[in-house]
């Protein structure tokens, strides 16, 4: 008996049982669909993390203030100190210090009302230094950006994102306009290209303004000389971990602390903003993927009970094809043929819902899904596995079925 | 109806052989403590072109007789050698061939498989046999046409009447140009006129040189064969007298 009689004689048996058939690849079907989204969801989501930190600029370290030892000794959070100071930036920047810095930019922020007339939009004011639009990696779509002479003069000057230009000028262009931040006038000197920015900081939507201009116009206050974020630029991704220590040492010695355990600052690099997010996100996809794992064990047990109660119900044809002169081997093999082809189909089907889920679902929870190619391959060998693995056993007993026995049943 | 039978696939054997040799067959099974001796020793030796009914009461141990002919079941004891061949001490895989090869079976429950049409069912013996596909469609057609269903090839067993179901199953018997056809009360679920009418197929079967086994416990169905053998716990006699 060849391979093809063997599986048309199985194709057979499962034609003439549609909805059991049915029924029994739609738990492969459902296994093998959840393997590929949650896979998906999981790449999709450290697809789009690394995307964000990327985003950010090249080869950067990010230094923020970190927690602070008051005087009596009461300790702060990340963040909870004004302790980087311009003077830190410039310190940074030079190069006899810190030789595989690139370049600086500090940055200091906060929230105000731009005003186009009668149209007012809130958004971030950042304060930064000329040196941000290459460090940040951003580019200009008309106008200058920011000058050294801009911040020595105090100029009252503001370059905007995409999105806020688009809020207070609509289509037109902002460049050589005036604006008002909390009420003071500023000219409009350029606009930036969009990121597409979808992180929780929107990049698109902020003005841009000269440091000392926020310093002394529009931050105010006891925060005034500090800054909220220095950007470190390292000459290549080769001397990361060098600049990283220069940045370091540097800081601590002139903060005149003297163990990297109690600094006031925290350097971060892009890296390891990458690697803590996706290590996050790897535990839900483990996690995600370990649920689909147990749902297509629970249709690999499926397939399995159905070619067990087939067996059952197919005693007398078992016992007929004995009579008619097929082997135990036989028996067995066309059993198997049944489930792997239960599987396989299964698990093409699933594949097919979870390439379409990948698709349409983004629309509805936002979450990027990529489609795996290893994923959707090796999940569908899985299905095959599944039928072929749990079909063994309903085999093994039709093969065994004693000719007289399987006839005489009514 | 009158229908054209071709000489067997096979060679004939040779005239002296008898197809069926039973010597000293005893079956007993084993259900717990008890034991049944469904046959306790027989010998028997049925000719190539015999038309032979084997009669009994249930009980009487021709069903065992008939499973042990047909190599579903190997005796307790004994010598079984069916065409000059040794049955008796075979693998299940070599009884698989004999069954397959010698042995055309014809059951009371017809034993179609439903999903199937006629020539698809009539071509599994030879499936099994390993005859190549468009082959065994030729040869289950011209069997089909043997047992005058030519025109019912593609129908399913749900769609032929019980006598056509049993003649789809004769044809599938001899499809194989088996030494032996086995027919255990072929028809046990058939209305007469319906019964006559597979009888009348048997005996053509058998006019065309066939060696024809048919289990029955109907006198006048075991009239129609050449000989009679009759049981009666476990043992087998040949009757007083023999019909003809």
């Amino acid at each position: 008996m060849s391979w093809a009689d063997t599986l048309r004689t199985g194709l057979d048996a499962i034609r003439s049982h549609r909805l059991r058939s049915g029924l029994t690849m739609l738990g492969i079907l459902i296994g093998i669909a959840a393997v590929i989204l949650t896979v998906g969801l999981g790449i999709g989501a450290q697809r789009q993390v690394s995307a964000q930190v990327q985003a950010l600029g090249t080869n950067l370290l990010i230094v923020s203030p970190g927690s602070s030892t008051g005087t009596g000794g009461v300790r702060g959070g990340f963040g909870s100190a004004s302790t980087l100071t311009q003077a830190d930036a410039v310190a940074l920047g030079s190069r006899a210090a810190a030789p595989d810095v690139a370049a600086v930019a500090a940055t200091s922020s906060t929230s105000a009302i731009l005003q186009n007339g009668a149209t007012n939009w809130t958004t971030s004011v950042v304060g930064t230094s000329p040196s941000w639009l290459s460090v940040r990696a951003r580019k200009m779509t008309s106008g200058r950006f920011l000058s050294t002479s801009d911040d020595r003069s105090v100029a009252a000057v503001a370059v905007l994102g995409s999105s806020t230009a688009t809020e207070l000028f609509g289509p037109v262009d902002p460049v050589g306009q005036s604006i008002t931040i909390d009420g003071k006038p500023f000219g409009v000197i350029g606009v930036l290209a969009a990121t597409g920015s979808t992180g929780a900081t929107n990049e698109d939507d902020q003005a841009i303004i000269p440091m000392s201009t926020a310093q002394q116009r529009v931050i105010g206050g006891s925060s005034r000389t500090s800054v909220q974020t220095i950007y470190v630029q390292a000459a290549s991704s080769q001397v990361m971990s060098a600049a990283y220590q220069e940045t370091e040492s540097l800081l601590l010695a002139l903060h005149g602390i003297d163990t990297a355990a109690s600094a006031d600052f925290t350097v971060t690099s892009q890296q390891s903003l990458v690697s803590a997010a996706s290590s996050v996100d790897k535990t839900l996809t483990i996690l995600l993927a370990g649920i689909a794992a147990i749902s297509l064990l629970v249709g690999g047990i499926g397939v399995m009970n159905i070619m067990l109660v087939s067996v059952t119900e197919r005693i007398r044809e078992i016992g007929l094809r004995k009579a008619l002169g097929a082997r135990p081997r036989l028996i067995r093999r066309q059993f198997l043929v049944e489930a792997s082809v239960l599987g396989l189909a299964g698990g093409v089907l699933g594949a097919a819902v979870g390439i379409l889920g990948a698709h349409l679902l983004p629309a509805v929870i936002s979450n990027p899904i990529a489609v795996s190619v290893p994923a959707v391959v090796g999940s569908i060998a899985v299905a095959l596995a599944v039928g072929l693995g749990f079909g063994v056993y309903p085999a093994g007993r039709a093969a065994r079925l004693a000719p007289i026995d399987a006839l005489r049943s009514d | 109806m009158t229908t054209w039978l071709p000489e067997p696939v096979t060679e004939p054997l040779p005239a002296l052989l008898p197809v069926i040799a039973l010597a000293g067959v005893t079956k007993t099974y084993r259900g717990g403590s008890l034991e049944v001796h469904a046959l306790r020793g027989i010998t028997l030796q049925i000719e190539a072109g015999e038309y032979v009914a084997v009669m009994g009461p249930s009980g009487s141990g021709k069903s065992t007789l008939m499973n042990i002919l047909g190599c579903l079941d190997v005796p307790s004891a004994g010598t079984y050698h069916l065409a000059g061949e040794d049955v008796s001490r075979m693998s299940e895989d070599q009884l698989a061939e004999v069954r397959n090869r010698r042995i055309g079976f014809v059951f009371q429950q017809f034993n179609l498989l439903p999903s199937l049409s006629a020539w698809r069912n009539v071509e599994i013996p030879l499936m099994y046999a390993g005859v190549p596909r468009h082959e065994r469609r030729e040869l289950a057609l011209a069997a089909l046409d043997r047992v005058g269903l030519a025109d019912r090839a593609e129908h399913r067993p749900g769609e032929l009447s019980g006598g056509q179901q049993q003649r789809v199953a004769v044809a599938r018997a001899l499809v194989g140009g088996p030494d032996l056809i086995l027919a255990d009360e072929p028809t046990g679920n058939l209305d007469s006129a319906s019964s006559a009418d597979v009888l009348g197929l048997l005996s053509e079967l058998h006019g065309t040189g066939r060696t024809l086994v048919l289990i029955t416990h109907e006198e006048e169905i075991a009239a129609t064969a050449g000989r009679m053998i009759r049981m009666r716990d476990g043992y087998a006699g040949e009757p007083l007298e023999t019909y003809r």
